[in-house]
């Protein structure tokens, strides 16, 4: 390998690492990409049994890229997990299983659907999602699974419970989060220490922001699955958001369906994940897009986190992502 | 590039905290509309016509409901020169843990104080914690201004009642900022109300504060983290380190030493998925190859031969305690965790337990309870790789953990004497004679000035200046002049690096004793390196004692035009090699108290200046 003086860092900018006899800082997309190297690594090193949560979405796809880099030239000496509701969009499936095949990572899936069929788990007839299941088939793969560490992609700036939340948390042998007695969390040293039956949920990103991610995509040049870009597609107006005509959700009678340029900011499922009207058909767009934006991504685009004001803390208790 | 500045606030909703914060985001777009939104409308079902800025941070329902903050918040925001994220801690004692949870990485913390009520026990609890965890820079914002007309004099009141209790802390750059966050004067904007503050708004403060210097550079430290090995194709197997840089730079060629084999290597390489790097600094997770083959695993140290940590089992420390179920008890055994190496430690000696509000130390304390602070010697069954945390935060800090309940206890932060300060089996004598019957009985509180700059940038004439002001209104002083000490205490001293350094510390070391005695000190030397007034600064902080930098920052061409004793023209002329300015480095300061310059004013203005910082701090 050749030895280069300006090596492109995250951040992609030849800046990353400032001129020889000047300061020497990272960029912030630096920073924050060391910090979630060294998670990655002290994880590895002090935990036996880590599982990295992996939806398709493009949180989930940037830890995958980041565990990648934190033990190259090494493979990711741990597994995926989808927990795979049925509801997903078609083309973040497509997605899901080509990237972990060509990253040549083993990818675990856990469905709600096989635990309501076995009856391991009760659909609410009136909800109206399947988010709320998904906890019980999550905890139940964890405990199958022998997990002690998961990886989340959570991040604090999309809601204010995540906000309050430690990088390593901890969760009892029922998988709850108790909110008010986490562990105190300083400098770079983590305690993952538990009992067995107990885990930790890690959360690289942390520290970061949806731009942050969307810039990192772009100069990391990482894919995402299409639908995070602007394209055609045939929608529908429910309770003030756009929601995609689908297999998966249809309107009712008074719900007029209309043929829109859109795309989606988060990917959840499809019969509560809304998307906005976008022209943006590139990573550069979406950046600049995300920058100009008022509206948070999860009060746009998700049904599921308008349940109340503590809706993401009750859920989170509970053992939810 | 953008570069990240992490600062931490603490306080509680009724200083304005909140507000503070919710208009920094508001203004830099960092809430967002449906945010607000959903504020507004709790806001408004709660009976409260205005929208309630602190439900924005505070996240968990229990916060909601008591109206305060029991947890650290993050939050994030950019301006187009800077991302910012806002460790929110809680100001309620019985949450410190939590505190310093957000703050131990902070770059910068934001003190609030109401203007009407001044420092009161949460302001000073809040500096002294910033110290303890060495955040470079503080700002205290004095707030709430609309309440007290606007009033200069508070302003200079509040200031001066904490930098009293600030000058017995280890806080080098404080700057204070007179606002009122709710009508939004001095947040953003400069302030018309505020037309006599000559200084900056809060954010363009933020924004410009410069962090450079923060990271030490100096002392290369590279705890490995996971060790990787796997198979290149037909190649021999790949060994590489993989770890964070905890400091220093590190680059292919160095030699280096591995702790705790003592094994001696070079770097080949430093990787990463990108590509080889030419130097790794810092913060940098990378992985490092070694030129020979030698048994490194996790928990081991690369540094130089020549610039180790210290290697104790005995660890000293100021520990924090974080846990309500059990106290720390002495003989007790903890883990403690400390970069990627866990060790059993027994706590060995308690020595006192601070009173942070006074700064008091009770010697007779057995037990450190929830949030309280003390002086603690761990004893280990395997060494550690240790700096002092005041020149290493990296690899100065540690975790202590529960063994039986796996619960995070407490957090310390290493304590390394300086160089040979005390010889062994030599014990302190203290008499009974306290401090404060000294104080008492003479009148008068010792303080120590160090006068740094070039030669002939006019140290010892300020110094004399000040000397003789305080001598004749009655009050002990007296100027340790560095040339003069050579004659005598220093005599056996040349000028080699180490010859030099050793002069300022002695300098450092009867100074203190004079301050101690409860006389002005007056240090005049030159000291071109910051790690040897830091160690001066240290010396008086860890004695309690009140210390001042004054930088005299006369430009060399002005300094050699005045030449007072000729010694440029000789140094000009090769006949003294290493001469401070001409073939050797002045470091300049950047946590000076006071900065002098040719164009601050006269000799005695400036010498004025100097005995207004004192007196500020000590009283007449």
């Amino acid at each position: 390998m050749e030895r280069v003086d300006s090596v492109r860092l995250a951040g992609g900018v030849d800046g990353a690492v400032s001129a020889p006899h000047g300061n020497y800082r990272l960029s912030h997309l630096g920073a924050l990409e060391a910090q979630a190297v060294h998670i990655f690594r002290e994880v590895a090193a002090e935990l036996e049994r880590p599982v990295l949560l992996f939806s398709g979405g493009k949180d989930s796809i940037v830890m995958l890229h980041l565990a990648k880099k934190a033990f190259w030239p090494g493979p990711i000496p741990f597994p995926v997990l989808h927990v795979d509701t049925g509801r997903n969009f078609a083309e973040v499936l497509e997605f899901r299983d080509r990237h972990v095949a060509e990253l040549r990572v083993k990818l675990l899936v856990a469905s709600v659907q096989e635990d309501i069929d076995a009856g391991r788990t009760v659909e609410d007839g009136n909800a109206k999602s399947r988010n709320r299941l998904q906890t019980p088939t999550l905890l139940r793969a964890i405990r199958a699974g022998g997990f002690d560490a998961v990886f989340g992609g959570a991040r604090r700036d999309e809601e204010k419970a995540r906000a309050k939340e430690r990088i390593f948390s901890f969760r009892d042998q029922f998988g709850q989060w108790d909110p008010k007695n986490q562990r105190p969390e300083l400098w770079d040293i983590y305690n993952g220490r538990h009992n067995k039956g107990e885990h930790i949920r890690i959360f690289p990103l942390s520290n970061w922001t949806e731009l942050d991610v969307w810039q990192y995509i772009g100069d990391e040049d990482i894919d995402v699955p299409p639908i995070y870009l602007a394209h055609r597609r045939k929608v529908f107006e429910r309770d003030g958001m756009l929601m995609a005509s689908s297999d998966h959700l249809s309107p009712e009678t008074d719900e007029e369906v209309f043929d829109a340029l859109v795309r989606f900011r988060t990917v959840g499922d499809a019969d509560c994940t809304g998307c906005v009207e976008s022209r943006a058909d590139s990573i550069e767009l979406v950046i600049a897009e995300v920058a100009a934006t008022r509206l948070t991504e999860r009060g746009a685009t998700r049904a599921d986190d308008r349940i109340s004001e503590a809706g993401m803390e009750d859920r989170k208790r509970e053992g939810y992502f | 590039m953008a570069e990240l500045l992490r600062l931490a606030t603490a306080g509680s909703v009724d200083d304005g905290k909140s507000t503070l914060i919710g208009r920094l985001l508001y203004d830099a777009k960092g809430i967002f509309e449906d945010q607000l939104e959903s504020i507004r409308k709790t806001s408004e079902q709660r009976g409260n016509p205005e929208t309630d800025l602190a439900l924005l941070t505070d996240g968990l329902r229990a916060e909601r409901e008591q109206g305060i903050t029991i947890d650290v918040a993050y939050r994030y925001f950019a301006t187009p020169r800077r991302r910012f994220i806002i460790a929110d801690t809680p100001g309620h004692v019985e949450y410190t843990r939590n505190m310093v949870t957000g703050a131990s990485n902070a770059h910068l913390a934001l003190i609030l104080i109401d203007a009407r009520k001044g420092v009161i026990e949460q302001t000073r609890r809040h500096a002294f914690l910033s110290s303890m965890l060495g955040i470079p820079h503080m700002v205290v914002c004095i707030n709430k201004m609309d309440l007290v007309e606007w009033d200069q004099d508070v302003f200079e009141a509040t200031k001066a009642e904490f930098m009293d209790f600030a000058s017995r802390l280890n806080v080098h750059d404080v700057t204070f900022i007179p606002i009122s966050a709710l009508r939004g004067d001095n947040v953003v904007q400069r302030s018309e109300n505020l037309w006599w503050y000559e200084g900056s708004a809060l954010l363009t403060h933020l924004e410009s504060v410069y962090i450079g210097s923060d990271e030490n550079l100096i002392d290369p430290r590279f705890p490995v983290q996971y060790v990787i090995r796997t198979q290149m194709g037909e190649g021999p197997d790949f060994r590489g380190y993989a770890g964070t840089v905890a400091s220093g730079v590190l680059r292919p060629g160095d030699e280096v030493l591995v702790l705790p084999s003592g094994m001696v290597s070079h770097i080949d390489s430093i990787a990463t998925a990108d590509g080889e790097l030419s130097e790794a600094f810092p913060h940098m997770a990378v992985v490092i190859t070694l030129s020979d083959d030698v048994a490194v695993s996790r928990g081991d140290v690369l540094c130089r031969p020549n610039n180790r940590p210290s290697i104790v089992t005995d660890v000293e420390s100021t520990v924090c305690w974080m846990d309500e179920r059990s106290a720390l008890t002495i003989g007790r055994t903890y883990l403690l965790k400390h970069n990627t190496r866990t060790v059993r430690g027994a706590v060995n000696t308690l020595h006192y337990r601070l009173e942070v509000n006074g700064l008091h130390r009770d010697e007779t304390a057995e037990t450190l309870g929830l949030n309280e602070i003390g002086r603690v010697t761990f004893s280990c069954t395997e060494p550690l790789f240790v700096d002092d945390y005041s020149t290493n935060r990296g690899t100065g800090s540690f975790i202590i953990v529960d063994p039986v309940t796996n619960g995070t206890v407490g957090a310390g932060v290493i304590r390394v004497m300086a160089v040979a300060h005390a010889s062994p089996n030599v014990v302190f004598e203290g008499g009974s004679l306290t401090r404060e019957r000294r104080i008492a009985a003479l009148g008068t509180s010792g303080a120590t000035v160090l006068f740094t700059g070039l030669s002939g940038s006019g140290k010892s004439t300020v110094a004399a200046g000040v000397e003789e002001a305080y001598v004749t209104s009655g009050r002990p002083a007296f100027m340790l002049d560095g040339d003069n000490l050579r004659h005598g205490i220093c005599g056996d001293l040349g000028f080699s690096e180490k010859d030099r350094m050793e002069n300022v510390r002695r300098a450092g070391e009867v100074a203190k004793m004079f301050a101690e005695s409860g006389a002005l000190a007056l240090i005049s030397i030159i000291s071109p390196c910051s790690a040897d007034r830091r160690l001066i600064r240290r010396l008086h902080a860890e004695a309690g004692l009140p210390f001042f930098e004054v930088f005299m920052d006369t430009p060399l061409e002005e300094c050699e035009r005045r030449d007072p004793k000729g010694l440029y023209v000789r140094a000009r002329a090769g006949q003294i090699p290493g001469f401070t300015g001409i073939d050797s480095e002045y470091e300049v300061p950047d946590d000076a108290e006071l900065v002098l310059r040719p164009s601050t004013g006269s000799i005695s203005e400036q010498i004025s200046l100097v005995l207004s910082l004192i007196e500020g701090v000590l009283g007449d």
